[in-house]
C-alpha cells in the first residue's frame, strides 16, 4: 500500500518537474532563436531592461495566481493599476518633496482599498468574481479618468525622486527587481510554510470540504483578493515611475498579460494547483515573448493574436496533461 | 443542496405574478424616463423616444442569446471581439476583394458563426477548461485578428443602400427595432415554448442530472454558443450600418453592456433561472439610461461607472433574493 502511495507521488513530480523543465528548455531554445535572427536581444542591456519590464508583471503574477487557486479570477487588476498610478501620480506631482516611499505607501493603499472592495462583492455578497471584477474594472476604470479629468501626468510635472523610485538600485539591483524579488521570497514563504497561505489551496481544491473542515473560507477569498488589489497598487506606483507617465487609459487590457503569465506557468485554471517557481518562469516567458517580436520585426499588430494563440495553447496543453495524469492513475487503481 | 422543480406548467397566483423582478424592471423603467424628462424637456415624445432605440439596439442583438448562455451558468465574454472581427472582414471582402456587398453581409454572419461555434467546440471538448478562460483567450485572438487584417486602418464606403439597416424606417418604425422583435420573439418561444428551451433550463440548473436523463448537453450547449456568434455578426450588420465604417477597436466594452442587460434582466448568474421577457425590458433600461444621460452630456467614464455599479448592484440584490429565499423556507421546514 505504501509502495503504490509512494509510486503515485513521484510520478506525480515527475510529471510537474517535466513541466517546468520543459517550459525551461522552450525559454533557452526561444532565446537562442530569437538571438540568430537579432544579435541585440542577449545584450546585458537589453537583457536587464527586460527583466525590468517582466518585474512588474511578475508582481501582480503573484497575486493573480493566490486569486486563480481559489476559482476565481480578477478582471480589473489593470484597472487598480491605473487607478492607484494615477493618484500617487498626481500627489507627487502636487507635494513634490513627498518622499518616495510614501507615494509607493499610498499606491498601495488605494489598491488595497479597491482589492477589499472586490473581496466583499465575491465574499460576502456572493457574486461571480467574473461578473464583480468586469463591473468593477469599469467603475475604477472611470474614476482613473475622472479624477485625472482626461488628461495625463506627465514626466515634467513628476519630481525626480519620485522617477528615481525605477532607475535606483538597492544592493546593485534596480529597485523593481528587488521589490520583485522581496515579494517572491515573502509569497514563497507565505504560501507553503503558514497555515493561511495553505487554506488559499484547501479553498481552491474543495470550497465545500475546506468549509467542513473549519476553514472560514469567506475570510479567505476576502484576504486574496485584497492581496491581489495590494499588489496591483504597488505595480500601479511602480510602473508610473518607471514609464514617468500616468493616463486614463494605463494598463488597459494589461490583466490579460498577467492571467496569460500564470496560465503558462501552470496555474491550473480550475483552481487548487499553481507554484512560485512555475509563474517566475511562465511570467519569464511573458516577458522575453514581449520583448523579443519587435526585435525580430514582427508586426505590432499581430502580438495580440500570437498571445491569445499562446494562452489558448498553454491552458489546452495544461488540460491535456491534466487529463493523461488522471488517466494514468485510474489504470493503476484498477490493477 | 437547494431542491428546485422544474414544473411542466406553474400555477398562477397573483401574489407571485406582481412580486416578480419584472415589475421591478418597469418599475425603474418608469423612474429613469422621468427622471430624463424632467432632465431634458426634448426627450419625452414618441417620435424621439422611438429613435432613441436605434442608438442601443445594436448590441440589443447579442443581449438575447447571450440570456440562453447565462442561463446555463457559462459566460461569453468574447462576444465584442466577435463583432469586430465580421465587421472587418465584411468591410475587407467588400472594399478590397471586391465582392458583393450581399456576400460581404453573408461572410459577415458567417464569420460570427464560426467564431461562436469555434468557442462551443472548444468549451465542450475540452471540459477542465472553464467558459471564462475559453471565451476569454479567443476574445484576443479575434480582436487580434482583426488587428491584422485592418492594422490601425478604418474602412467604409458602403453602398448608399447599406445604411438602410441601421438608419431606416419601415412605415415610420425603424427597421432595426422590426428586425429586434422579430428575433425576440423567436428567442422567446425558443426559450420558453420548445423542448430546447425546457432542456436549457434542466442543464443550468444541474448539468449532470440532464446528461443522465438523455439531455445531449454537448450539442445543445455548442448550439448556444455559436448562436450567440450568429448574433454577434447581426450586430456587427447593424453596427457597420450605423457608423458608415469600421474599426478593428470598434464595439470595445460591448461584452459588459451585454452581460449586465442579461443579469439585470433577472438572468442568475448561477444558472438556471431567468426569462426573455425580463433581458428586454433591461435593455431598454441600460439604454434609455445612457441614452438620457448622453442627452445631458454626463462623460462617457461617468456612464462606465454607473453601468459597472448597476451590474454589480444587480447581482447582489438578486443573490439576496435567492439567500433570503432559502433562509425563509430553512425557518419553515425547522418550525
Amino acid at each position: 500500500m505504501s509502495e503504490i502511495v509512494l509510486e503515485k507521488r513521484l510520478k506525480f513530480t515527475g510529471i510537474s518537474k517535466f513541466r517546468e523543465l520543459g517550459l525551461l528548455v522552450f525559454i533557452i531554445l526561444l532565446s537562442v532563436l530569437v538571438q540568430l535572427r537579432n544579435p541585440n536581444f542577449l545584450t546585458l542591456e537589453n537583457i536587464n531592461d527586460m527583466i525590468k519590464n517582466t518585474a512588474i508583471l511578475s508582481i501582480l503574477t503573484v497575486g493573480m495566481m493566490l486569486v486563480i487557486v481559489t476559482r476565481g479570477i480578477d478582471l480589473s487588476i489593470g484597472s487598480t493599476l491605473a487607478l492607484s498610478g494615477m493618484v500617487s501620480a498626481l500627489t507627487v506631482s502636487a507635494n513634490t518633496n513627498l518622499h518616495p516611499l510614501l507615494a509607493i505607501l499610498l499606491g498601495t493603499l488605494i489598491g488595497t482599498v479597491c482589492g477589499c472592495i472586490l473581496g466583499f462583492l465575491i465574499s460576502k455578497a456572493g457574486i461571480l468574481p467574473i461578473i464583480a471584477t468586469l463591473g468593477m474594472m469599469n467603475v475604477y476604470r472611470g474614476l482613473t479618468f475622472m479624477i485625472s479629468g482626461g488628461k495625463w501626468v506627465s514626466a515634467h510635472q513628476m519630481p525626480g525622486s519620485f522617477k528615481a523610485i525605477a532607475t535606483n538600485s538597492i544592493l546593485g539591483i534596480n529597485v523593481l527587481i528587488f521589490i520583485a524579488i522581496l515579494i517572491y521570497i515573502i509569497f514563497y514563504y507565505f504560501i507553503n510554510h503558514t497555515r493561511t497561505g495553505r487554506q488559499i489551496y484547501a479553498v481552491g481544491s474543495n470550497p465545500e470540504a475546506a468549509k467542513v473542515s473549519g476553514i472560514n473560507t469567506v475570510k479567505v477569498l476576502w484576504m486574496v483578493y485584497t492581496i491581489m488589489g495590494a499588489l496591483a497598487g504597488l505595480a500601479g506606483v511602480l510602473w508610473v515611475s518607471k514609464f514617468a507617465s500616468a493616463q486614463g487609459d494605463t494598463a488597459m487590457g494589461y490583466e490579460m498579460d498577467v492571467i496569460a503569465a500564470c496560465v503558462l506557468g501552470g496555474v491550473n485554471i480550475a483552481g487548487g494547483s499553481g507554484k512560485i517557481s512555475g509563474i517566475i518562469l511562465g511570467s519569464l516567458l511573458l516577458g522575453i515573448l514581449n520583448n523579443a517580436l519587435p526585435l525580430i520585426n514582427v508586426s505590432p499588430f499581430w502580438q495580440e493574436a500570437i498571445q491569445g494563440v499562446i494562452i489558448l495553447v498553454a491552458v489546452i496543453v495544461n488540460a491535456l496533461v491534466k487529463r493523461n495524469v488522471d488517466r494514468k492513475n485510474l489504470m493503476r487503481r484498477k490493477i | 443542496m437547494e431542491k428546485r422543480i422544474i414544473a411542466a406548467q406553474k400555477e398562477f397566483k397573483l401574489k407571485n405574478f406582481f412580486f416578480q423582478w419584472e415589475w421591478m424592471l418597469v418599475l425603474i423603467l418608469i423612474i429613469i424616463n422621468i427622471i430624463n424628462a424632467s432632465l431634458s424637456p426634448y426627450y419625452l415624445n414618441l417620435k424621439s423616444l422611438i429613435d432613441a432605440t436605434m442608438t442601443f439596439l445594436d448590441k440589443a442583438f447579442i443581449v438575447l442569446p447571450m440570456a440562453f448562455v447565462i442561463i446555463l451558468g457559462d459566460i461569453d465574454i468574447s462576444v465584442a471581439s466577435t463583432v469586430a472581427l465580421s465587421s472587418v472582414v465584411m468591410a475587407v471582402s467588400y472594399n478590397n476583394l471586391g465582392l458583393p456587398m450581399e456576400l460581404a453581409m453573408i461572410i459577415c454572419l458567417a464569420v460570427g458563426t464560426i467564431c461562436g461555434l469555434i468557442n462551443g467546440l472548444l468549451i465542450t471538448k475540452f471540459k477542465e477548461l472553464s467558459a471564462v478562460i475559453v471565451t476569454l483567450s479567443t476574445m484576443i485572438i479575434y480582436r487580434g485578428i482583426a488587428y491584422i487584417i485592418l492594422e490601425d486602418q478604418a474602412s467604409g464606403k458602403f453602398p448608399q443602400w447599406f445604411s438602410f439597416l441601421g438608419w431606416g424606417y419601415v412605415g415610420g418604425i425603424p427597421f432595426i427595432l422590426i428586425v429586434f422583435v422579430v428575433f425576440a420573439v423567436i428567442f422567446g418561444i425558443l426559450l420558453h415554448k420548445t423542448t430546447f428551451g425546457r432542456r436549457v433550463y434542466a442543464m443550468g440548473n444541474n448539468i449532470t442530472a440532464s446528461r443522465f436523463s438523455g439531455v445531449q448537453v454537448d450539442k445543445i450547449k455548442t448550439v448556444i454558443f455559436t448562436l450567440t456568434g450568429f448574433m454577434s455578426g447581426v450586430t456587427a450588420l447593424f453596427l457597420t450600418s450605423r457608423m458608415g465604417s469600421t474599426r478593428p477597436n470598434v464595439a470595445t466594452g460591448y461584452e459588459l453592456d451585454v452581460i449586465a442587460m442579461v443579469v439585470l434582466g433577472g438572468v442568475s448568474t448561477a444558472g438556471g433561472k431567468g426569462r426573455i421577457i425580463g433581458t428586454i425590458l433591461s435593455i431598454f433600461v441600460i439604454g434609455l439610461l445612457r441614452y438620457g444621460l448622453g442627452l445631458k452630456n454626463v462623460p462617457a467614464q461617468v456612464l462606465l461607472i454607473i453601468i459597472g455599479l448597476l451590474l454589480v448592484f444587480a447581482v447582489m440584490i438578486s443573490n439576496i433574493k435567492i439567500n433570503t429565499g432559502k433562509a425563509h423556507k430553512l425557518h419553515k421546514t425547522k418550525a
